[in-house]
């Protein structure tokens, strides 16, 4: 049989070209978050993509949620368009039917029963939400596309996720470790770990580069950082 | 004697055979109100070619519409003026097109109406389409299109795309259909290369460059183009049916092995 049948090379088949329609796209980009006792960071790469094209290279995919809350997606971008958009407004009209801003907690219960109401045509979305609990503590939680939720300390989603996991466990979770600290981790350290990975994951993985964009939550407030990948 | 491979004999006459699935006589039930939705487009148009310059935006579009392999109708227009600040391209299906294109129409119709002197905005045009594109993605049934929107708001130059998902996202430089794969990597060079954005004259030259070179490597694209500007000192208009530069002077030289 000659290659031009086999179905694994699409481009030299020689059968008409059928076109199906899916509802889905894999635009990837990868979200890394790291909790400490006082503070969490999150950092998010700034690649759009779809197959071997870059849609862009500057696309921020950290949303703030409010002075203590931020989500980090990645997956189908429409989809997260829409959930952010509604995310959005949930936020408001809590806001205005209870005269205070919505805590990090319940806004993590709102994602995953916003996620679950759409099990059946889910958000294609990994999604990790970060932000300070009501003692002021860093706090991580992380979602399947249908509403899934686990409350963590450090984490790794999207299309180097698997990537980018066991590192964490062995550089933030020390795990496997035979001298265990039991400091806990600064904020300078998580900056540095957060940026590392990130270079590691753009090495290896095509849906990750171009940009990185930090989020630091502290109780002042959120602070913006930005580093560079590279952008091959 | 005993064969495990063949089926059981059924229990009773016309009754379940044991260890197979069983269908109940009787009328089947059957969806009567299911209706196939369009899964692929029919005529359709190529690549759109657009990038932000300093004081405006840039769109260009051939005028072919094919049918499959076929260039079936050659002047088909695809950049649509919508108001004096913006601008709107599309890739994909023709007849897609044409329908957006006609509710665009009425939207601004009803707007006129108003008569209130406010005038539909880029962002606020890309964000609508946005969420056409995507709840018509929901219903199964999208609009087969690739949308470009440029325009200037608030002083400032706008780009952006909406694809048939819904996909949405702003650049200074967006390319759809093979231009994304062909022309983006030439305009990003050339917008890399230059530290401060580029001048329109600039600009049309690497559109000019962009759709020369498409026309050569795409064969789905056509040497008969329009060319969109919108400019904060000259306004919007759309130019064309302009020709591409074509050399095939080089085509002499190739000899086949």
């Amino acid at each position: 049989m000659f290659a031009t049948e086999n179905a694994y090379y699409p481009d030299y088949s020689t059968k008409p070209i059928q076109h199906s329609f899916s509802p889905y796209a894999d635009n990837g980009g990868s979200v890394v978050a790291i909790a400490g006792d006082d503070f969490v960071v999150v950092g998010a790469d700034t690649r759009l993509s779809a197959g071997f094209s870059i849609y862009t290279r500057e696309q921020n995919k950290l949303f703030p949620l409010s002075n203590t809350t931020v989500l980090g997606c990645s997956g189908c971008w429409c989809d997260t368009l829409t959930l952010t958009r509604i995310l959005k407004s949930r936020m408001q009209m809590y806001h205005q039917e209870h005269n205070k801003v919505m805590s990090t907690t319940a806004c993590a219960q709102m994602l995953s029963t916003m996620l679950y109401y759409k099990r059946f045509f889910p958000y294609y979305i990994s999604n990790i939400l970060v932000g300070l609990d009501n003692e002021g503590k860093g706090c991580i939680y992380s979602y399947d596309p249908i509403g899934h939720c686990e409350k963590t300390t450090y984490r790794a989603g999207g299309s180097a996720g698997a990537l980018l996991q066991p590192l964490l466990d062995n550089q933030i979770g020390q795990k496997n470790l035979t001298k265990v600290s039991a400091e806990s981790i600064t904020q300078e350290k998580a900056l540095a770990i957060l940026k590392d990975v990130f270079i590691s994951a753009a090495e290896r993985d095509i849906y990750t580069g171009d940009n990185v964009m930090i989020n630091i939550i502290t109780k002042d407030g959120i602070k913006e950082d930005n580093f560079e990948l590279r952008k091959d | 004697m005993f064969d495990p491979m063949a089926n059981a004999p059924p229990l009773w006459s016309n009754g379940p055979t044991p260890g197979s699935f069983y269908n109940f006589p009787g009328p089947q039930t059957k969806p009567n109100d299911h209706f196939t939705h369009s899964q692929s487009p029919v005529t359709t148009a190529t690549s759109i070619v657009a990038l932000a310059y300093d004081k405006g935006i840039m769109i260009a579009g051939d005028l072919l519409a094919s049918y499959g392999s076929l260039a079936r109708y050659r002047n088909c227009p695809r950049i649509m003026e919508v108001n004096d600040n913006i601008l709107l391209g599309a890739g994909g299906d023709y007849a897609d097109f044409q329908y957006v294109k006609s509710f665009i129409e009425q939207k601004i119709i009803d707007e006129e109406c108003l008569d209130d002197g406010i005038k539909l905005k880029p962002k606020s045009l890309y964000c609508w389409l946005t969420r056409v594109m995507y709840q018509r993605r929901n219903k199964f049934d999208p609009l087969w299109n690739n949308l470009v929107i440029g325009g200037i708001q608030d002083g400032t130059p706008f780009l952006g795309t909406v694809d048939k998902l819904g996909t949405a996202y702003t650049d200074r430089a967006i390319c759809t259909g093979y231009g994304a794969h062909i022309a983006l990597p030439m305009i990003r060079d050339a917008i890399e290369k230059k530290a401060q954005p580029l001048t329109q004259a600039e600009a049309r030259a690497l559109i000019e460059k962009s759709l020369e070179v498409l026309f050569y490597r795409d064969a789905r694209s056509y040497p008969k183009y329009q060319l969109g500007i919108i400019d904060q000192d000259e306004g919007v208009k759309i130019e064309g049916p302009l020709s591409v530069s074509q050399n095939w002077n080089i085509a002499t030289i190739i000899k086949s092995v």
